[in-house]
């Protein structure tokens, strides 16, 4: 039976004053497996009409009292996602131009060819099924990014669920504010994802791995020929984000040249491409994420004010994970189980002993450290059950007793890391699970030498 | 039951004998011929130079010699329905009667050579396909099967002339055949 991608039979509906042609078009189309009725004018046919019953309409243009092309608005204020394809004796192309102007998939002559009304049938079929797929997997890609999705049930994390919550429907440009690790992009995306621009693009922008020279490109695209290597013209991220989200990752590091050229951009919302002299509209929303105290570059000068106060609009600050140690088990319970799974391992809990060293560590690289943490676990764990040993965290932090300061802490832990690596950046900011770009600002933060 | 071929001015009596005995497989009952007078006047469009399939249908329906059995009428004129530019056959879904037409089958009505023996194979298959609609079976989804829709000649010659395992299967339950 033709069915579509729900195991919903098809169902058609076909419209015609004249008999024989209700009746054929109906065993023809039966003899297919489809569900079919039929109506002989368009007072019968609006009686059978409701939303979702029909996915195909088949409608004479020329019906006794109301025709075929009133039917057909009508039909669209009962039910817009019915297909409706129009029959006509005669080859109008003005009548045939109108209905497919408004909103008629196609239309046929009568007599019509078999082999051509199957493919046209078979056409709608795929093309009804692609946009159902496709609405389903926007909703699976939705439900990825829900807030739900977000680990957290400390109060902290509450406050946060509900900024998100307030800030999301509105246009309002978000500063997410957070230690490295802390899922600044997944907050990100939770408010694009529950924004009424969630059918747009989010295009995230890494301010922090931006190769000097290339950021205008990066940002604004570039003509062809613009400069040595512009082979092709290219669309930057303002541009491909048109409609949806721009999310500015570790916005603290833009220099202040582009930092001038985006604060004109938020403003006007048009630039020109890089060697190009056609103004380029956009429509995006800003949301940025720092993990750098802003205030005080702004007082330093390396960033400028008026681009602060234009990004600073709303702020949401995300506790790092050493401040919400209630979430820590509910945290390494979610990893564990999806790591697990991915990996195909019967690895189910940790033990007391484990748990408890989980919740004393302090976590300087935060969720994604902890993430890190649960996988290399999963990964040398030969029991249903993580011990303390299968943990690849220090025991007790190598800090002095006399100096339990949280950045003492933080510093001796990047030494010993450091240290243990023999100073390979690469793989000590994938033991602490930072990036290397910020790893690189915590050594000469700390000073540390080797 | 039985399975009456009833000729409808067909000029290839000769093949009648091979396309009993391919339906009788097909359906494993026992196929007659009958031959029984029919004017097919009225069912003419002078403006289309073609035969209303359904109304045939309607006159073959009147013929009936049995309750419990199937009738094909075969003819080699061109048939339609009104809303289709030509049809190789109709039938009554779940019913009793069916036509089809060699008109369409013939290569040389596309400018091929003369071909008898697709000419016979492609009525084999139309004939138990239609035969089939009367037995409750829609198109079939498998391209080999002899209830896969064909809307040209061609596409006739790609199925096979057995129907595939599910729609035995629905004729097994469904009448015991």
């Amino acid at each position: 039976m033709n069915q579509e991608k729900n195991d919903k039979p098809v169902s058609l509906l076909v419209v015609d004053d004249e008999l024989s042609v209700r009746d054929s078009l109906t065993k023809w189309f039966k003899e297919d497996g489809f569900k079919v009725d039929s109506a002989a004018d368009a007072t019968e046919a609006l009686k059978k009409l409701k939303p979702g019953v029909f996915d195909i309409i088949f409608l004479d243009i020329k019906l006794p009292g109301m025709d075929g092309m009133e039917l057909q608005r009508r039909i669209k204020d009962v039910d817009p996602n019915a297909t409706i394809i129009m029959i006509t004796a005669y080859a109008s192309v003005d009548t045939a131009v109108k209905s497919l102007k408004e909103g008629a998939y196609d239309y046929v002559t009568k007599p019509v060819d078999p082999d051509y009304l199957s493919h046209l049938v078979a056409n709608v079929i795929k093309q009804r099924r692609l946009v159902t797929e496709n609405v389903q997997l926007k909703e699976r890609i939705q439900d990825l990014y829900e807030i739900d999705q977000i680990i957290g049930e400390s109060p902290a994390m509450q406050k946060v669920f509900d900024m998100i919550k307030a800030v999301a429907p509105t246009d309002t440009t978000v500063m997410i504010r957070g230690e490295s690790g802390t899922g600044k992009e997944l907050i990100a995306r939770a408010i694009h994802s529950n924004s009424p621009r969630r059918f747009f693009p989010i295009i995230t922008v890494n301010c922090g791995g931006l190769t000097e020279g290339l950021t205008e490109s990066e940002f604004f695209g570039h003509e062809k020929g613009a400069f040595t290597g512009a082979l092709y013209r290219r669309k930057g991220k303002l541009e491909l984000a048109d409609g949806g989200t721009v999310f500015l990752d570790e916005v603290g590091n833009i220099d202040p040249k582009t930092q001038t050229d985006l604060l004109r951009v938020i403003e006007t919302k048009q630039f020109t491409r890089v060697g190009g002299d056609e103004t380029i509209h956009v429509d995006f929303r800003l949301i940025c994420a720092t993990n750098r105290d802003l205030e005080l570059a702004v007082k330093q000068g390396t960033f400028r004010e008026d681009f602060y106060y234009r990004l600073n609009v709303f702020s949401i600050s995300i506790p790092p994970l050493r401040e919400r140690r209630s979430d820590i088990p509910l945290l390494c319970n979610y990893f564990l189980k999806k790591l697990a799974s991915s990996m195909n391992k019967p690895v189910t809990s940790f033990s007391a002993e484990a748990m408890e060293h989980l919740k004393a560590y302090d976590w300087p690289g935060n969720i994604r450290e902890l993430r890190n943490a649960v996988e290399r676990a999963v990964v040398v764990a030969n029991a249903p059950v993580i011990t303390a040993e299968q943990l690849p965290i220090p025991r007790t932090p190598k800090a002095t007793a006399h100096d339990q300061s949280l950045d003492a802490v933080e510093q001796a832990h990047i030494q010993n890391i450091l240290e243990q690596v023999g100073w390979n950046i690469t793989r000590a900011s994938e033991v602490l699970g930072i990036d290397r770009t910020t790893l690189y600002n915590k050594i000469e933060k700390y000073g540390l030498r080797k | 039951m039985n399975i009456y071929l009833l000729p409808l001015r067909f000029p290839d009596n000769h093949l009648l004998p091979d396309l009993a005995s391919s339906i009788s497989h097909a359906f494993n009952l026992t196929v007659l011929l009958l031959e029984k007078p029919l004017s097919l006047k009225e069912g003419y469009d002078p403006v289309r130079n073609q035969y209303n399939s359904t109304w045939i249908l309607a006159q073959i329906l009147k013929l009936f010699p049995e309750e419990n059995c199937k009738i094909l009428g075969i003819t080699g004129l061109d048939l339609y329905v009104p809303v289709l530019t030509f049809v190789f056959g109709e039938a009554q879904l779940d019913g009793k009667a069916a036509v089809v037409s060699s008109f369409r089958l013939r290569d040389e009505l596309y400018g091929l050579p003369k071909n008898a023996e697709k000419l016979k194979d492609r009525l084999e298959k139309e004939a138990i396909h239609e035969l089939g609609h009367t037995f409750g079976l829609i198109h079939c989804h498998d391209p080999n099967c002899v209830m896969f829709t064909s809307t040209y000649a061609e596409e006739i010659d790609f199925k096979f002339i057995e129907l595939c395992p599910v729609c035995s299967e629905f004729l097994k339950k469904s009448f015991h055949l």
